[in-house]
């Protein structure tokens, strides 16, 4: 790791981050495109949580977490407060794992 | 000391609950954070690229893939274009939630920063308006601060860190992220383009490398069908004279509000 690959890596970054805000000041979107960008954030992030619970790269990711993530959700449908949500899921996965439960 | 509306601090709308549901995350990513850096650390990297890397990238997800490859042997130029790649959701993101963010540009150069996957989620689940604007500024510079205090904390603790999973942390933030976006979920057409979207991420995951796979789920609109009807759609009525969808004054649509009843508060409220 060098403070060159480090600078390059933290450039492209910020300019995939300002580059979607920036075209969003540019263009005035018709109702039926924002309609999509905005579907299209939700499905960026359904597509995060889904591969983010059960995979680890490629590979399952074990019970416990699914476990814990399934957990949280019910009590997020259940209008459980965000933090009570985000405990419970990570205690129902630590508490498995200390459990045995992978 | 003159204070212009127009300069207002965007914290002046923050909510009590909001704050206390940021913090939560924050929590949750310092101990990610500390892992970071204890990891980074472990691997011969140096403190001062450690530091820098979480100041600079601020992209935990892509922080840690270039450290894995690097120690593993890979080449340094391969570790970038993967980690870019996994950062490529953030310019759609940009796009979705660029008028919350801001909408001069000093604010849009600072806030891209703190453009991050949480962040964007946060905001998205508060009603669009001041209260979003608020929402997206406090999340991004607590989890901005708390992942580079944990990296800090981690890299200096070295292997006296835990392993995050043992606190179940990697469960928290699918769970926090789904949380959040339950609300936007209760519309019909969302929730078909999410669950399209989740299988084909979880397809692709077989055969892609780590970020395609979340920008496979964009595919996902392909099932986004018609909008739904809006009584007040301007396009409803194609004979009424100066009826342009564009034609709002600040530029923003008409708030994609739903037919029906009103979308329930976020979680928490």
């Amino acid at each position: 790791m060098t403070w060159s690959a480090l600078l390059i890596l933290a450039a492209g970054t910020y300019l995939l981050r300002l580059a979607g805000l920036a075209l969003r000041g540019r263009l005035r979107l018709p109702a039926r495109v924002d309609r999509y960008v905005d579907l299209g954030a939700t499905a960026l992030l359904v597509a995060l949580v889904a591969t983010a619970t059960l995979l680890d790269g490629d590979a399952f990711a074990g019970w416990a977490r699914p476990a814990g993530v399934l957990v949280g959700g019910l009590a997020a449908w259940r209008r459980a407060p965000f933090v009570v949500v985000v405990v419970l899921a990570a205690g129902t996965a630590a508490g498995l794992r200390a459990l045995g439960v992978e | 000391m003159v204070r212009d509306d127009r300069v207002r601090s965007p914290f002046s709308a923050v909510d009590r609950r909001d704050l206390r549901d940021a913090l939560a995350l924050a929590a949750a990513i310092a101990v990610v954070g500390a892992s970071f850096g204890a990891l980074a650390a472990a691997a011969g990297v140096p403190p001062v690229l450690i530091v820098a890397m979480s100041l600079l990238v601020f992209a935990g997800g892509s922080q840690f893939l270039v450290v894995a490859v690097v120690t593993a042997g890979g080449s340094v130029v391969a570790a970038i274009a993967a980690a870019l790649l996994l950062n490529m959701r953030h310019l759609p993101f940009g796009l979705a939630v660029g008028d919350t963010v801001a909408r001069s540009w000093p604010g849009r150069v600072v806030g891209a920063h703190l453009l991050i996957d949480e962040s964007v989620a946060f905001a998205r689940a508060r009603p669009s308006g001041p209260r979003a604007h608020a929402a997206y500024w406090l999340c991004g510079t607590l989890l901005f601060t708390a992942w580079n205090v944990g990296t800090v904390a981690g890299m200096l603790a070295g292997a006296a860190v835990p392993d995050p999973a043992s606190f179940g942390v990697d469960a928290a933030f699918p769970a926090g992220l789904l949380a959040l976006l339950l609300p936007s979920l209760r519309h019909r057409d969302a929730r078909r383009v999410g669950l399209a979207a989740a299988m084909l991420a979880l397809l692709a995951a077989t055969v892609l490398p780590p970020g395609l796979p979340v920008l496979v789920g964009l595919l996902g609109l392909l099932v986004a069908g018609r909008p739904p009807a809006r009584p007040a759609e301007p396009e409803a009525r194609p004979g009424a004279p100066g009826a342009s969808p564009a034609g709002t004054d600040d530029g923003s649509p008409p708030d994609g509000a739903p037919p029906g009843p009103t979308p329930p508060p976020g979680p928490g409220r």
